[in-house]
């Protein structure tokens, strides 16, 4: 039992510190996906919302087909045409070919996926705040983009927030599947260290664990800011009742 | 684009994707089975019992499921069951070598972690009143669950259904990973055995997005005929 135990040491030959620094890796592709999901999901909510009839059905197009196939198929699909693009360009143009940094592919990836999910969270807070204070801002003389910014934005985020917290313990899981293609955050180490030293309950137990203390912590953080953003209507209890979750 | 492996490969497609709908349809049917207990004692106690149920719901909901998946099966699959040499010797040992169980324990484990959550909130949700009523009328406390509580509480799931097979769909790949041969483990052997990038993984997104679409269809089919619940 001790011994299992000293695999999961700080230094080598243990395995702790790649652990450790496999979970920064995960939060830092989490945090990078997040963000990018959290642009595109920005954009994709207006397109959807004020774009013409193009922007959206392409809009549409996107959000349909990406929350239909399963993320193992998007992450392999995305990976290597977005490898093969880029490398295609470099050498239309007489550069050598490249091989992308994993964890810039993962964030990448994950947040053209992500963008998706959080494109529906965005667009269904827009539709419910309510419609008077967005006439209300065009009556004053507001531009669209003022409009957004000063009154959509900031009226929004309580019927938000539910939504994405759940995205963000979504994609914190969701960067296990990099695992698949070879990456350096902690699904992928966990991997490695299980492989080489046959421990695997104790390694996969100990990556368990580790992805927990995430999910605990973002919980706890999430539930603090919902506190704070609470809306004043009950609105925001019917959008919590689709926070379910996901793999 | 290229796409004449198709004819070589087609046997082995229909038979991945068999697969992948009995990985669907099994481990919805016993997860949800599994899911009513668990969203039961949440609400009805004993409290140590509904505290393990809500301790339960928070692992799976809390860790990646191909983690749970590798845990099971290479954790326990690999590293524990060989170990114990009454189980090598019994007559379960054949199935024990096998992939498939551990995947269907680790997709039930995970519908009936997020089902579990959901049969909380549809217990909880039937009115008072109505228990009360078939209290008065003399049935017994398991009378009142299965002609009364249960069927009203499945009756409020019901639209979260569609969903959660839906995403227990997406996640029926991640059985690939540990050798299961399902849609998606065929469309990898393909990828290897031709070199073609992206035809075999767009003609299976291409299936996972068709199945999707039945799926969503015929729920609401089905949504349809249930009888609506008066307004709560």
């Amino acid at each position: 039992m001790w011994d299992s135990l000293q695999l999961l040491a700080f230094s080598p030959p243990g395995w702790g510190g790649v652990l450790l620094r496999g979970l920064v890796f995960t939060l830092i592709v989490a945090l990078g996906a997040y963000a990018l999901g959290l642009v595109i999901g920005f954009l994709g909510a207006v397109g959807k919302i004020y774009g013409g009839p193009i922007l959206k059905t392409l809009l549409e197009t996107y959000t349909t087909l990406i929350r239909a196939v399963p993320e193992l198929v998007l992450i392999l699909l995305l990976y290597f045409a977005g490898e093969a693009a880029i490398n295609l360009a470099l050498t239309a143009v007489g550069l050598p070919t490249i091989s992308i940094n994993p964890i810039l592919a993962g964030i990448l990836v994950l947040g053209f996926v992500q963008g998706a999910y959080t494109t529906e969270v965005i667009r269904a807070a827009m539709l419910a705040v309510p419609k008077g204070q967005v006439e209300a801002a065009y009556a004053y003389g507001m531009s669209r983009t003022k409009m957004l910014a000063r009154i959509m934005i900031p009226s929004m985020i309580p019927f938000a927030l539910p939504g994405l917290a759940n995205l963000w313990l979504i994609v914190t899981k969701d960067t296990a599947l990099l695992a698949v293609i070879g990456s350096v955050e902690l699904a992928t180490v966990t991997r490695q260290a299980a492989g080489s030293t046959r421990s695997y309950l104790l390694f996969y137990s100990a990556a368990a664990v580790l992805y927990l203390c995430l999910t605990l912590v973002s919980t706890w953080i999430f539930r603090r800011l919902e506190r704070r953003y609470r809306p004043e209507s009950g609105d925001a209890l019917k959008l919590n009742a689709l926070a379910i979750g996901r793999r | 684009m290229v796409w004449d492996w198709f004819p070589t490969y087609f046997d082995q497609l229909v038979a991945g994707l068999l697969l992948t709908l009995e990985l669907l349809v099994v481990s919805i049917f016993f997860g949800m089975l599994l899911a009513i207990p668990i969203g039961l004692v949440q609400v009805t106690g004993p409290k140590w019992l509904g505290r393990i149920a809500l301790g339960f719901c928070t692992v799976i909901r809390g860790t990646p499921l191909l983690i749970q998946l590798w845990l099971i099966y290479y954790g326990i699959g690999s590293g524990v069951f060989p170990e114990i040499p009454a189980l090598r010797e019994s007559i379960l040992w054949p199935y024990l070598r096998d992939a498939y169980p551990y995947a269907i324990m680790a997709f039930v484990f995970s519908v009936a972690g997020y089902s579990g959550e959901v049969m909380r909130g549809a217990f909880a949700g039937v009115p008072k009143g109505e228990l009360e009523a078939a209290r008065a009328m003399g049935m017994s406390p398991f009378k009142v669950l299965y002609r009364i509580w249960l069927p009203r509480a499945l009756q409020n799931v019901f639209p979260t259904l569609a969903g959660e097979m839906v995403l227990t769909l997406k996640s029926t790949p991640l059985a690939a990973t540990i050798t299961i041969q399902e849609l998606f483990g065929v469309g990898y052997q393909i990828r290897q055995d031709t070199y073609r990038i992206y035809e075999p993984l767009l003609l299976i997104a291409g299936i996972y997005v068709i199945l999707t679409g039945v799926i969503v269809l015929v729920m609401r089919y089905l949504e349809n005929r249930v009888p609506r619940p008066a307004a709560a």
